[in-house]
């Protein structure tokens, strides 16, 4: 095929070889990125290479369905427009509403002496694709560390939580949705204010309450919002509205069916929260510190103890 | 006389049309696709025809940072797509012999078991780390991938045998 002549002597090493090191070396990377996280400098320039490549493939996309918004017919910009006025209207009026209320919240909550709240800082970014990996349920939008996007912020749409920020490269960023299987959002019955942790339901697409007692009180069509009590999530997000309950004589826990708030597999829009409440610090946890060897640390109770 | 697809004489493979190639297969498969598991892995199709028609160009230290870009690209589990591919690879320059006696469509039938066993590897990798089985749709992508194969080798012979047949007039 070629007209190089065959090189019978110089031919490395032997393919098997090859693949053993390669496979090792592919072995050694997933466990290295799965288990301690020491490969995300390396992800981050890769997936810094891969961005122009990214960027024009979905270009096409949004050339066409700019076209197709380009020759919609005038009835339809009409209609829309009345549409959207008297929304805007309506929502007019609730922001009024609301801006009281917020007033009167603060107000209260001076007077009980909480801490005042932040406003939520707003990110608002462009979905580029769902992730391309089955396993699963992600996608990528616009907004990266150069816009001011930290891992773990919420990511929700006009009605609803979408998900939450996983990882941040410097031009695009990674959302984990509510339905992916290791997601996890605290939440509360709008109705009577229980709180529970939904979880998501994988390829079903739903959202799922685990461990609720099958006596709790929780009814088909309650609504769920974030409970804001893990201090990701700011309290009061829509997340789910319950679709199903399973109650099974033989199970402690009934089975809580949620369909999700917010179009999560649909919408090219979503908004990035980024919550500078000033928390209250954690609670140190009693662990084994790092740099502390066994023998610091019973030196230091030593001393404390010579200080009592 | 008529010679068959694998005894015309072919021009020399200019470097150029290979990452030619692999760029647009990586264009190909970051498209915002809908059910990613019904699409054919571009990458793997022209990485297999490489190593069956280059063995000693294409590799697999290039399937394996292949792999790497997809996987970062991708944000999945960083080396799952460079073992699948490294596997691919493997098996692309171990068969490239036999494949290139068949047609296409008996070469097809060989590049969708490559196509699967790489499907396997990275399946068997996301299990192992803990993740659900995406359901039987697939291996349906593999099964696509190889019904594009006497496409994909014709299109991507032919910069080679246009300047052949313009050498012969």
């Amino acid at each position: 095929m070629d007209h190089t002549p065959p090189p019978f002597f110089k031919r490395g090493p032997a393919p098997l070889v090859r693949l053993f090191f390669f496979a090792s070396l592919s072995l050694a990377l997933l466990v290295i990125d799965a288990r301690f996280r020491y490969a995300d400098g390396l992800r981050t320039w890769l997936a810094l290479a891969a961005y122009p490549l990214q960027r024009a493939a979905t270009a096409p996309v949004e050339l066409l369905s700019a076209a197709g918004s380009f020759f919609s017919t005038q009835a339809q910009l009409v209609e829309e427009n009345e549409r959207l006025r008297s929304k805007a209207l309506t929502y007019s009026h609730d922001a009024q509403r609301y801006e009281a209320a917020q007033a009167e919240a603060a107000q209260l909550r001076r007077l009980i002496g909480a801490q005042e709240r932040l406003e939520v800082r707003v990110i608002p970014a462009e979905i580029m694709y769902n992730g391309r990996d089955p396993y699963a349920h992600k996608l990528f939008i616009d907004r990266g560390a150069t816009h001011g996007v930290r891992p773990g912020s919420p990511v929700t749409d006009e009605s609803g939580v979408v998900g939450q920020v996983t990882r941040v490269h410097p031009l695009v960023s990674e959302v984990t949705l509510a339905t992916d299987r290791d997601q996890a959002i605290p939440v509360q019955v709008v109705r009577n204010g229980l709180r529970a942790v939904a979880f998501g339901g994988g390829a079903s697409g739903s959202l799922e309450l685990r461990f609720m007692a099958a006596n709790a009180d929780i009814q088909t069509n309650d609504r769920l919002v974030t409970s804001g009590i893990d201090g990701t999530y700011p309290a009061g997000l829509p997340v789910a509205t319950v679709m199903r309950i399973e109650r099974d004589a033989e199970n402690a826990f009934a089975r809580v069916v949620c369909r999700p708030a917010a179009g999560v597999d649909r919408g090219r829009f979503v908004l990035v929260l980024s919550d500078e409440t000033a928390k209250p610090p954690r609670p140190q946890e009693a662990d084994p510190s790092k740099d502390k060897s066994r023998r610091g640390r019973l030196r230091d109770r030593e001393k404390d103890a010579a200080v009592r | 006389m008529q010679l068959s697809a694998s005894q015309q004489i072919l021009q020399p493979v200019r470097l150029g049309t290979i990452i030619a190639s692999f760029a647009l297969a990586l264009f190909l498969n970051f498209l915002p696709w809908r059910d990613l598991r019904l699409v054919p892995d571009f990458v793997a199709l022209v990485l297999i025809f490489w190593c069956v028609r280059q063995p000693r160009l294409v590799g697999l230290g290039v399937a394996w940072s292949l792999g790497l870009v997809t996987d970062a690209g991708n944000g999945v589990l960083l080396g799952q797509h460079a073992l699948a591919y490294s596997l691919l690879a493997f098996l692309g320059i171990w068969l490239s012999r036999r494949i290139l006696w068949f047609g296409p469509g008996l070469q097809a039938l060989h590049v969708g078991a490559i196509l699967l066993a790489a499907q396997g590897a990275a399946l068997l990798v996301r299990l192992a780390a803990g993740n659900d089985f995406p359901g039987w749709p697939i291996v349906i992508g593999p099964l696509a991938g190889a019904a594009l194969w006497p496409v994909a080798s014709w299109l991507l012979l032919l910069p080679q045998r246009r300047a052949a047949r313009e050498q012969t007039i």
